[in-house]
């Protein structure tokens, strides 16, 4: 009996060896952690349960069959992030490169399966190779069990990616297809081919840093929302963003003891603004002094900051911040803001969090490359987004609101619970200045005539009161009780019910 | 006594002088220009009068608007408070006209002090002594260069109708006579209206005293001790306490009886300053008599608890001065702190912008302990790029010299500033300098002791084991709060744990934490143990703590995976981990920041004055490669080595940012 027992014991210390130590060395020296000690640092101290450990290959192809590692490159199971259950994979380079192989794949699907079933977030953590070229099409259809999970699990049950080293070909739209994409600077990259096919195919010379590093996915190509600088920080941010997401989408989002008062009045908000209407002002400000304990998520933060994406807690629950930015580019809405916003209003939408939006936008982006590059669709997919949204919407206008981003901008008309505006609020079809243009083009050689229809206008619309009349505003409000006036605000909308009608799916402008 | 007076000024001066004319039941009006619109000081008082768009000269030093003003308010008196027309002898003169009495010396008094080359023969005259040098006009360059060397290098380059620094330059050989006559000429033009400069002999290893004197028009005069300036940077006061403690009785009550013969010399009434330069055997020269309220003023009425703007405003009301010189006594210790929008990292350059936060200490004022903030600026505020970067003064009072310092280390730790760079870290890191301590300092002690400039404070190992057990207990806090959120699996909590690593300023502390009803006892590998209490929750961004029973206040940020704390003029990101964190860190690769040494960066925000070089010039280290202008001060950029310029990226005229490069080098 003794001896049995300890053969488990044998079978388990080989398992966690995973691809030996010269090869737990080599990953420590490209400054990356092993599969295993990143879960450690992932979960809660001697949280981890794991599944499949000894699950292994069943390819008998170009000597494979001699080739047996328990585990098959990837270590999954569940475990808890303060205290709240989540289902992860981390994927072990160590092994055949983390290479995906059939059995390695159903690992995946396995705790994927059950996430949804028990109502639980995914996290991922993905340090692989590619596909195991010895299993041929077993390794492609071991790929896409894990993509149609991806999909199904969508909406259901967050999902994390994590990427912690090579993510190509293939792979890559398994994390593409899940909620959030992290990276770890300098040693994660993720790209569709390689530079080496880039350079045969169109001759470009490139890194494959430069391709597909974390600069690339967080600043040009967003495909990734945040990146860190190694893998401890990147675990540990990982479990503070946890805190912020419900585990599925019948979950109400998490509550968490907080100590700051909801009431807490910032004066410092009444000068927010500033005098001249063409001054920036940093946003973030409104946002961090808003949140409980200036605390905030940043989603996206290094792409289209002219809107700002991430969670804050309001209450000690969990709030979606959406929120024009007029340090840059003046807080324009363009294709890239609408995208980053469109598919956060969505996220937040799909898992019941709260959300609120800042508004201080003077329009669409002019110019060809816009038009050419479809703002039309991609601006629909702001509108769509907020219009679908049951969610408790809450916005605040604090300057400019102009013409057709104003109605995008989660107002009253797209189903707002509660449409606030500061006093410095403008709401109108467009700034003074342009509308006297079109409204008095024969009087625009006349400098003083020009200058009294542009004080008219301005006295009449550059206003939130025009707005306040027709109750497309619900309240003008002073900034320094924009916390408290917010709080409330969310407070009473907790039993929000809004359905909307039957259908298969909608038909979002993609 | 008047009923209404204006006061024709800003920031925190104004304010002060709102505050002591209330407390007389004076009505007060203020004066702003466009940039001031929602000042402290226009909120504070009775009522305000707009007097132009922002740029100084446009606005708070146009004699005419502020007349206007004056008229059209009814103020019977005014209140000139510092720099702008305090020593303005014409605008002494057009209240004297318009029958409005000038809170301040007469006009003949200003006149006579307020050129420093009258003054110094004046002083002589009055066997007051005297520094060396040359008491003429300057006309060019290359006459300044002449004199300097009659003088005899090092020599001071100073403005006439200078003050606070600006217009002023030493030089040590031509090269730099030439260029800081160029300067000095320059911001006296822009600051003062008034560009003539002189030149005396500079003395070094210097003191710099200055006694305070207050005079009635009936011809009775008093001094009321010394104050200590000598922590100055370029000759900016940075620090100053009262009284000095480097005087003895003697020397003190010579000082003040030769600077009140000066003031009775010229007529004087209100309060007045005269400045000596005192050496390491106590011998005094007499340098300049200022003929108004200083910036520095609170540490005398810290010790000797006299409200001097109340007398000045009661002498410029007629009345005889209720105080003799026998009813001074000086009262234990006061010290006064400069904050300043200059960025210390940064070689001190001014830093502007929106205060997004800004939280004062709380003042106290009992037998033991005064802490008193003169401030003209609120959070949410702005600082602007016209005026002084002055933002605040911070005094305390003790007993003692120690018990003064140490209730300003404290209140330095407290205070909180955001959204611009200031030079806090600083202020702590001279009230931490064993030297400063001492008293031993004299007008080059931060030349001296940060000769490349202000790196930081490197915390010892006492202090840094402090805020080590400190942070541990405070992050145990926040990771309890952490594993309550709801949603938990029953049975299955995170259970917080005891043991941890802290990881700052490249040192590790392996500690367990005892945690009960009082507070935390933390125990470090070594078999000590500290006991650390607090009210601090999670989120609070200052943390007052007690460690051992000594307070420790730390200013307190997020960052990945750990706090960013700020004591005592350090400025720290620190680490808690658990054991097994602590050794998975370990592994990870350390990043280094991108290279700029290559490049010139707009070291503040500014405006361009003259590119000194072109593309493809050798440059030699220290040679000037263009001028930047903030906040009225001229900066020149200089070659930290010897390189070759590659790239121009900005001109004469371009308004840059922070961080803009200038240009790049080879």
């Amino acid at each position: 009996m003794k001896d049995i027992l300890r053969e488990l014991e044998d079978r388990r210390s080989v398992a966690r060896k995973g691809g030996g130590e010269r090869r737990i060395e080599a990953q420590h020296a490209k400054g990356k952690l092993t599969a295993r000690e990143r879960i450690e640092l992932l979960l809660d101290e001697g949280s981890f349960e794991e599944f499949d450990m000894f699950k292994a290959h069943r390819c008998t192809d170009f000597g494979m069959e001699d080739n047996q590692i328990p585990g098959d490159g990837v270590i999954t199971g569940w475990g808890t992030i303060n205290g709240r259950m989540v289902y992860v994979f981390s994927q072990d380079f160590t092994v055949f490169g983390g290479s995906l192989s059939e059995t390695h794949a159903e690992k995946i699907a396995k705790i994927m399966d059950m996430a949804m079933q028990n109502g639980a977030p995914v996290i991922g953590l993905n340090d692989s190779g590619g596909a195991r070229i010895q299993e041929g099409v077993d390794s492609l259809a071991g790929y896409a069990e894990v993509f149609q999970r991806n999909i199904m699990a969508s909406g259901v049950v967050p999902q994390i990616s994590v990427i912690m080293g090579p993510c190509a070909g293939g792979a890559v739209y398994s994390p593409a297809m899940t909620d959030f994409i992290f990276m770890v600077r300098d040693s994660s990259y993720m790209f569709v081919t390689g530079p080496d096919v880039v350079k045969t195919v169109t001759n470009e010379v490139v890194t494959a840093e430069e391709l597909g590093g974390a600069s690339t996915h967080t600043r040009k190509s967003s495909v990734a929302d945040g990146a860190f600088d190694n893998d401890v920080e990147a675990m540990d941010e990982v479990r503070r963003l946890v805190d912020f997401l419900p585990l599925n989408n019948r979950a109400k989002v998490p509550v968490r003891p907080f100590f700051d008062d909801p009431g807490r009045i910032e004066e410092s908000l009444d000068t927010l603004i500033p005098d001249n209407l063409n001054q920036p002002y940093d946003m973030k400000e409104l946002i961090l002094k808003l949140a409980d304990e200036g605390d905030f998520y940043e989603i996206q933060e290094a792409f289209a900051a002219n809107i700002i994406t991430g969670f804050i807690r309001i209450e000690g629950r969990t709030v979606g911040v959406v929120a024009n930015q007029p340090m840059v580019l003046a807080g324009v809405l363009d294709i890239d803001s609408s995208r980053k916003a469109a598919r956060f209003v969505r996220f937040c939408d799909a898992f019941e969090i709260p959300i609120l939006t800042l508004v201080d936008v003077p329009g669409f982006l002019p110019g060809t490359s816009q038009e050419y590059g479809g703002v039309i669709k991609h601006g629909a997919k702001l509108l769509f987004a907020y219009g679908e949204a049951t969610v408790p919407k809450v916005t605040v206008i604090t300057r400019k609101a102009y013409g057709g981003a104003y109605d995008v901008m989660a107002s009253k008309h797209l189903r707002g619970d509660f449409n606030y505006a500061w006093p410095t609020a403008q709401i109108a079809v467009m700034g003074a200045k342009g509308a006297v243009e079109i409204l008095y083009r024969s009087e625009l050689n006349d400098p003083e005539k020009i200058a009294q229809r542009t004080k008219d206008y301005e006295t009449r619309f550059a206003n939130p009161f025009v707005a306040a009349e027709r109750g497309f505003i619900d309240e003008v409000i002073q900034p320094h009780s924009t916390r408290k006036r917010v709080a409330r605000a969310f407070a009473s909308l907790r039993n929000k019910k809004l359905e909307n009608p039957w259908k298969k799916h909608d038909n979002i402008p993609l | 006594m008047f009923e209404k007076i204006l006061i024709a000024n800003r920031g925190e001066i104004a304010c002060r002088v709102i505050k002591t004319a209330r407390k007389m039941g004076i009505a007060t009006v203020a004066i702003y220009s466009d940039a001031d619109r929602n000042a402290l000081h226009v909120q504070m008082a009775d009522e305000a009068v707009h007097i132009g768009p922002p740029p100084a000269n446009q606005s708070y030093i146009v004699i005419d608007k502020v007349m206007a003003a004056i008229k059209g308010s009814g103020a019977q008196a005014v209140h000139p408070g510092y720099g702008f027309l305090s020593e303005n002898a014409k605008f002494a003169e057009a209240l004297e006209a318009a029958g409005v009495a000038f809170i301040g010396p007469p006009v003949g008094a200003i006149e006579a002090m307020g050129d420093k080359i009258t003054s110094k023969k004046i002083a002589q005259e009055a066997n007051v002594s005297t520094v060396p040098g040359y008491m003429g006009l300057i006309d060019d360059a290359d006459d300044a260069v002449r004199i300097a060397g009659e003088v005899g290098y090092p020599v001071m380059i100073k403005a006439s109708a200078g003050g606070g620094g600006k217009g002023m330059r030493i030089a040590w050989n031509d090269a730099e006579c030439r260029e800081g006559f160029q300067s000095s000429k320059n911001e006296a033009a822009s600051s003062f209206g008034d560009d003539r400069i002189f030149i005396e002999k500079f003395v070094t290893q210097p003191r710099h005293i200055e006694i305070q004197v207050l005079c009635d028009s009936h011809g009775n005069g008093i001094y009321l001790g010394e104050r200590e300036c000598s922590i100055q940077r370029r000759n900016q006061k940075v620090i100053e306490e009262a009284p000095s403690p480097f005087l003895d009785e003697a020397t003190r009550k010579a000082m003040g009886e030769q600077a009140v013969a000066l003031a009775k010399a010229v007529g004087y009434s209100s309060a007045g300053t005269v400045e000596f330069i005192v050496d390491g055997d106590k011998n005094f020269y007499f340098l300049e008599m200022n003929t108004r309220l200083q910036v520095e003023h609170p540490v005398t009425e810290l010790i000797t608890g006299v409200d001097l703007v109340e007398q000045m405003i009661r002498v410029a009301a007629g009345e005889k001065l209720s105080i003799s010189q026998d009813d001074v006594k000086l009262n234990g210790w006061a010290m006064e702190s400069r904050l300043y929008a200059e960025d210390p990292y940064r070689d001190f350059l001014p830093s502007i912008g929106r205060l997004t936060r800004y939280r004062p200490p709380a003042e106290v004022a009992d037998d033991e302990h005064v802490v008193r903030n003169d401030t003209g600026v609120y959070e949410g505020g702005e600082i602007s790029m016209y005026y002084d970067p002055m933002i605040a003064k911070l005094c305390t009072w003790g007993p003692t010299r120690s018990a003064a310092i140490e209730h300003m280390r404290v209140a330095l730790d407290s205070f909180e500033v955001e959204g611009i760079g200031h030079n806090l870290p600083f202020l702590s890191a001279v009230m931490d300098h064993p030297r400063f301590a001492s008293g031993n300092i004299t007008t080059a002690f931060i030349a001296e002791e940060y000769p490349e400039g202000f790196e930081g404070v490197t915390l010892d190992q006492k202090s840094l084991q402090r805020v080590a057990a400190a942070v541990a207990a405070m992050f145990r806090v926040d990771e309890i709060r952490r594993s309550r959120i709801s949603g938990r699996m029953d049975n299955h909590e995170r259970v917080v744990g005891i043991d941890w690593v802290v990881t700052l300023q490249g040192e590790s502390f392996e500690l367990t934490i005892d945690a009960d009803h009082g507070g935390s006892t933390v125990r470090f590998i070594d078999g000590s143990a500290m006991r650390v209490t607090s009210g601090w929750t999670p989120g609070d961004q200052l943390a007052r703590l007690e460690v051992d029973r000594a307070p420790l206040v730390l200013k307190v940020g997020r960052i990945h995976g750990g706090y960013r704390i700020r004591t005592r003029g350090a400025d720290l990101k620190v680490y808690v981990r658990t054991p097994r964190q602590a050794e998975l860190a370990t592994l990870m690769p350390e990043k280094l920041p991108p290279d700029t040494s290559k490049m010139l960066l707009c070291p503040m925000p500014g405006l361009i004055v003259k590119i000194d070089v072109a593309e493809g010039d050798e440059v030699q280290e220290g040679q000037a490669l263009c001028t930047v202008e903030a906040m009225k001060m001229e900066n020149i950029l200089r070659a930290e080595r010897k390189a070759v310029v590659a790239r121009i990226n900005a001109g004469p005229g371009d308004s840059l940012g922070v961080d803009e490069v200038i240009m790049e080098f080879e």
